[in-house]
């Protein structure tokens, strides 16, 4: 018999022992597949490494898949520490994807200095906005909040799709000859784009270090201010948030605004950085605000660790993107993508509970 | 005496503790047999694994001279071994009957259809027999807690159980259904069964049991004839010393004007019903005013309406002279009330935070420990410190998280968190329940000391010994109202008893 029991305490060294033992059981559980459907395992490692960190490209093109997928770690991270299940994030990015086309939209071809901050600013509002229904539903009627934040999301995604492919709105582009025939998206104005940085041959998408410093930022707010200690309270013992005084609602409202502002901007980022239109289809597809759980999950809700995740976790995507081919079906990517998050979050489980092996045997007809 | 129940050499090791070292403990059939210590002591565990919810790491158990391993619940069930647990495990939504079949795996329990009627008639039976009638069609939830432990009585006597485990029966109970307990008790004993008593309190094992082991630290000290036993005696072998038993001491501070009043206070409780019914007190300066009550008669609505845990339907609360708006526990902090909840450890505590943030758990917006937005992490550890050093508290230092200190030491916590406070009221809910005998001593010495200087307290306990070693009026709460006032000094434990019970006081 195999029983799981809870750890009373958690050493020290299975924090580093069992990330590198999922990993290796991972790789694993993969040579296995691999080997059933005649794949040569080390070749493909090799170019699943390499296409995923292995060169410049390669890493350019992770840091793009980074982007969004911190601004969604951040999300999730940020309202998961009070215990409060924002599932919303991907709803949530659409809203500020929307919001944030709109206001680069609208400002024209005039300056970055106004357009990149009006579109940050109008990304958070979008998500903050969405996030704040399912919010007040929870502070004020106690619904629950994973239900309605889920929800949301395609509310989100009917909202998004509808205004390209099934209205003439704001975003839509109606004048270009081809966008009459396949309904896109307005180009936003060049004033629009989000300035990259160069660091070397690397290019640093600015929704990067925006991320980045949000990252900071919630650490700090979190660890050192006295909202941060409230949140912890709360996330803690609601009966004892209660009884010193604080104000639980509030910070209800206060978190999930944060939550959503934050996977705002990620959508807002995905208007400037790389997408340049509101691009429903590509934004639906990614799945980023689901990603965005599972990266939480995994960094621990810490912020830092959610910007190495999600670098991680972009260069798997992105690795998948270029090993699918004639002799490697997607499918197959999606597996192995699967198997290493399968054992992540397994792993996760282990620091927490430990498995223990007993005897099957009952031995009580002696009592009888 | 042939020993139904025996265990040899049990030890059980949880990371960092020894719970169980080597005990010996035999019961024999016929016997109540009490099982005595602080807590921390090792009585849960070695009931743990008496119940199968534990294996032994090293040890054996042996049932009328045969050794078993019991690896589950189950196989303890099977084995005749039933236990009433403290926190009772019932289903609310269900019935006497029902509960009482539920987890029966062997009899009624087990058949697809069951027949009611024939558990119903069973369950009357047992209950006139061993003269702790319910009615087996009530529900649980109707059912006050000293109706609740009769139920679980029965199931252990439907399962036909040869060893009955107790743990603190008595908490729940009223003096004169306490007594009436131990009767039933005496007659299963009779029967042949045999009793296990878990208690800390002496004049309880003193009253109801034939022997007594004595548990200290993970060992057994001593198991002795209780009638050789005197609660001295007794207690200083649970602790190892000496003790002053819980006395009165001569009050030494004034009392002064009224600083806690409440006027025809309603609440509601959880369920929804009135349960706080027009309660009307008042707690002057330098005064402790002690609620005795069966449990679940309104203290814990009366606690949390007065701290403002808990909206008033009806009625005022006010506080050196200022009237409250109630609800809102921040304006009773403001206002000086200070709150040792029943709860310590997910009410008074953050438990997954620092002993650290836990101290200022209520003071974290004062201009001492912030800096513009910033908490000044540093005064705090500092201040955490002083506390720990100045109230005792043993187990770690600033940075352990709350949970992982023993329940005397957290109580510390708390305590050390609400006096330097400095407020004007104390309202502390059974504030010794689960400590060991030096911890009660410590608490019921803060609380002598905050009296002294001048704090007005509210002081909630089922515990009649405490109420009577700290009060200076007692005020007896029955279903959400207070049905009669005593002067400390003139009470008699018969008098309060009976207006525990609803009776009235004349």
């Amino acid at each position: 018999m195999i029983r799981i029991e809870r750890r009373l305490a958690q050493p020290k060294w299975l924090l580093f022992a069992v990330p590198v033992g999922s990993v290796v059981v991972a790789f694993g559980l993969m040579t296995i597949v691999l080997l059933i459907t005649h794949h040569p395992p080390l070749h493909t490692f090799s170019r699943l490494i390499s296409s995923g960190f292995g060169s410049t490209q390669s890493l350019n093109d992770t840091l793009v898949s980074t982007t969004p997928l911190i601004f969604t770690g951040l999300c999730a991270a940020v309202a998961f520490r009070m215990q409060l299940f924002n599932i919303g994030g991907e709803g949530q990015l659409y809203a500020g994807a929307i919001l944030g086309a709109a206001a680069g939209i609208a400002l024209g071809n005039h300056s970055s200095w106004l357009s990149v901050p009006a579109m940050i600013v109008a990304g958070a509002v979008g998500g903050a906005a969405l996030a704040l229904i399912p919010a007040i539903l929870r502070a004020f009627f106690s619904t629950n909040e994973i239900i309605t934040s889920l929800m949301l999301n395609y509310v989100g995604a009917l909202v998004i799709n509808y205004l390209i492919f099934d209205s003439l709105s704001y975003w839509r582009d109606t004048s270009s000859p081809t966008a009459k025939v396949f309904p896109q998206g307005k180009t936003l104005p060049d004033a629009a784009s989000w300035p990259a940085s160069h660091v070397g041959a690397l290019y640093l998408p600015f929704g990067l270090l925006v991320g980045v410093v949000i990252a900071a930022i919630v650490w700090l707010l979190y660890t050192r201010t006295r909202f941060g200690f409230e949140v912890q309270v709360i996330g803690d013992s609601p009966r004892a948030a209660s009884y010193a005084g604080m104000r639980t609602r509030r910070k209800i409202l206060a978190v999930m605004a944060l939550s959503g502002a934050i996977a705002g901007i990620g959508g807002a980022s995905q208007d400037g950085d790389i997408r340049h239109l509101l691009d429903p289809r590509g934004l639906t597809a990614a799945g980023y605000g689901y990603a965005g759980i599972v990266i939480a999950a995994l960094a621990r809700y810490n912020p830092f660790a959610v910007c190495l995740v999600a670098f991680l976790l972009g260069g798997l995507q992105n690795a998948g993107y270029t090993l699918q081919g004639v002799d490697f079906p997607s499918g197959l990517v999606g597996v192995m993508q699967g198997l290493i998050l399968f054992c992540a979050l397994g792993g996760e489980l282990l620091v927490r509970y430990r498995l223990r092996f007993t005897r099957g045997t009952r031995s009580v007809e002696a009592a009888a | 005496m042939s020993a139904a129940v025996e265990l040899r050499g049990i030890t059980k090791r949880f990371p960092g503790v020894v719970a169980n070292d080597d005990v010996d403990f035999a019961a024999a059939e016929g016997e109540v047999h009490a099982l005595l210590g602080e807590n921390g002591a090792g009585k849960s565990t070695l009931s743990n694994i008496l119940t199968g919810l534990y294996r032994p790491d090293d040890g054996e158990i042996l049932i009328r001279g045969n050794a078993v391993s019991f690896h589950s619940p189950r196989d303890a069930l099977d084995a005749g071994i039933c236990m009433v647990h403290q926190h009772f495990r019932l289903v609310p939504p269900f019935t006497v009957a029902e509960n009482v079949i539920l987890g029966d795996h062997r009899g009624e329990g087990k058949k697809l259809v069951v027949n009611p009627r024939k558990i119903e008639r069973r369950v009357a039976e047992l209950g006139e027999r061993y003269r702790i009638a319910v009615d087996p069609r009530a529900r649980i939830w109707q059912l006050s807690l000293g109706e609740q432990q009769r139920v679980e009585i029965l199931k252990a006597l439907y399962r036909e159980a040869r060893i009955l485990i107790l743990d603190e029966p008595t908490a729940v109970l009223t003096p004169q259904e306490a007594a009436s307990l131990f009767e039933t008790l005496r007659v299963m004993a009779d029967e042949g069964r045999t009793i296990i008593f878990i208690s800390h309190k002496l004049h309880e094992v003193k009253a109801v049991s034939d022997r007594v082991t004595v548990l200290r630290g993970g060992k057994n000290v001593e198991t002795v004839l209780t009638k050789d036993a005197t609660p001295r005696s007794l207690a200083a072998l649970m602790v190892g010393r000496e003790v002053n038993m819980a006395e009165r001491v001569a009050r030494t501070g004034e009392v002064g004007d009224p600083v806690l009043e409440t006027d025809d206070l309603w609440a509601a409780g959880d369920r929804g019903s009135e349960t706080l019914r027009g309660v009307s007190l008042s707690v002057r300066a330098g005064e402790v005013v002690a609620i005795a009550g069966v449990a679940g008669n309104g203290q814990r609505e009366l606690a949390e309406t007065v701290t403002g845990m808990r909206t008033p339907t009806r009625g005022t609360i006010t506080v050196d002279g200022k009237a409250l708006h109630g609800g809102d526990p921040r304006e009773a902090i403001r206002a000086g009330v200070a709150h040792v909840p029943e709860d310590r450890l997910h009410t008074g505590v953050a438990p997954s935070l620092s002993i650290a943030s836990n101290v200022v758990l209520k003071s974290y917006r004062g201009r001492e420990v912030v800096k513009g937005p910033l908490l000044r992490l540093r005064t705090i550890r500092e201040y955490a410190a002083q506390l720990i050093k100045r109230y005792d508290v043993r187990g770690g230092g600033p940075d352990l998280p709350a949970r992982r200190l023993s329940g005397g030491n957290l109580q510390k916590v708390v305590i050390a968190r609400e006096f330097e406070g400095k407020p004007r009221v104390l309202v502390i809910a059974s504030p010794t329940r689960g400590l060991d005998v030096a911890a009660i001593e410590t608490v019921h010495r803060y609380l002598r000391d905050a009296a002294s200087e001048g704090v007005g307290v509210l002081l909630i306990s089922e515990d009649l010994d405490e109420i009577l070693a700290l009060a200076d009026r007692i005020a007896v709460i029955y279903e959400g109202a207070i049905v009669g006032e005593l002067d400390a000094i003139s009470a008699t434990v018969e008098e309060i008893g009976l207006l525990m019970a609803g009776g009235s006081g004349e």
